[in-house]
């Protein structure tokens, strides 16, 4: 059975979060989850190897920078990438994007 | 020698950069009660050849049967633009407006740090039609926001109306970025310059009915066509034609 995709999930706004991340598990190749804070990111990332690291609202401009750092330090080989939308609008093609994915249409 | 090559190179340098998207060229979803085509990757469409152009991500023509709509769903950090060519959209979030958008409004919304909202046509027997639109912000997570204008069309023709524009105190709505859209409505055998706002920024040409020619490019009916690199250009109507020009920073 192949692996699935790690994809880690922070955002401040937990209803929005709870979406992205159902939309994200419809994928039967993807396992996503979701932390609320820098440092639950920091121990989830501690823990379990992510491919993607999908960083959501709510965050402020120093904290992104302090989350991105920290993380990096961690998983050097992690994709970070802003999500923007908050639905199933950009969602699949931001992951697509990150992985390198050419042909999902 | 040396000085041909250089006028050579310089020329090439201020040549336009052009992109066509054909009308049939775009993604499609047909949800029954939602018709929908993506000029750019949306949901399930996804084409890496077709992802944006510039700060300009979504535009979607969207038809929604009579009665019909999208039910509650989130947002968050996008500059969400809608503009209706048929029939009433109604709007509800959770910021508390309850409103409807016709033919001759526009309507913004920056989403930010995330706001819920639902969209339902108005009618119960007929489609409503319209563009929704999504500009990446200059700035994450600003405080949601809301607004809703009427457009003041020209009282002469063959004049561009802008209806969004960076400013709150310039004509039409305002968003979070350095993107300016203006209408244009031309009879046949018309044409209308236009001036690219602010340097760095292209403009996407987009068709809502006729047939306009742009830098000697043919575009018909829902094709899209952008051109940067360029300061300004000419859009000829070649029968009384309909277009949105959207003027967004290539790079931001």
């Amino acid at each position: 059975m192949a692996k699935k995709t790690e994809i880690l999930v922070i955002g401040t706004n937990e209803k929005i979060r709870e979406t992205v991340l159902r939309l994200l598990n419809t994928n039967s190749m993807w396992q996503a989850m979701g932390v609320g804070t820098v440092e639950e990111a920091v121990a989830k990332c501690m823990e379990t190897t992510y491919e993607v690291l999908l960083i959501g609202a709510g965050l402020t401009d120093e904290l992104e920078t302090l989350l991105i750092t920290e993380i990096k330090a961690i998983q050097p080989s992690i994709h970070i990438i802003p999500h923007y939308g908050g639905g199933s609008g950009l969602l699949f093609a931001e992951i697509y994007l990150a992985l390198g994915i050419n042909n999902e249409a | 020698m040396c000085h041909a090559v250089n006028l050579l190179y310089l020329k090439i340098s201020i040549m336009a950069q052009t992109v066509l998207h054909t009308a049939a060229s775009r993604g499609g979803a047909d949800h029954g009660w939602l018709k929908s085509y993506h000029t750019f990757s949306f949901s399930s469409y996804f084409n890496p050849e077709r992802i944006q152009f510039g700060a300009l991500r979504v535009l979607n023509d969207d038809s929604v049967d009579g009665g019909m709509g999208f039910g509650e769903h989130p947002h968050d950090n996008m500059e969400i633009i809608s503009l209706p060519l048929e029939g009433a959209l109604q709007h509800k979030d959770s910021m508390g407006n309850i409103a409807t958008i016709e033919p001759g409004e526009i309507q913004a919304m920056s989403a930010g740090t995330g706001i819920y909202h639902t969209e339902y046509n108005k009618d119960k027997s007929k489609p409503v039609k319209f563009l929704q639109i999504w500009v990446f912000p200059n700035k994450r997570n600003v405080d949601p926001r809301y607004d809703q204008k009427k457009i003041d069309l020209p009282e002469q023709p063959n004049q561009l109306v802008q209806i969004l524009s960076p400013d709150q105190d310039d004509a039409g709505i305002w968003i979070h970025q350095d993107a300016w859209f203006n209408l244009g409505k031309l009879e046949e055998n018309t044409a209308v310059d236009y001036s690219i706002h602010k340097k760095g920024n292209g403009a996407y040409i987009f068709v809502l009915e006729g047939k306009v020619t742009v830098n000697g490019q043919a575009l018909d009916s829902r094709d899209g066509y952008g051109i940067w690199d360029t300061e300004n250009f000419t859009i000829q109507a070649n029968t009384n034609a309909e277009f949105l020009i959207m003027d967004v920073p290539m790079e931001f």
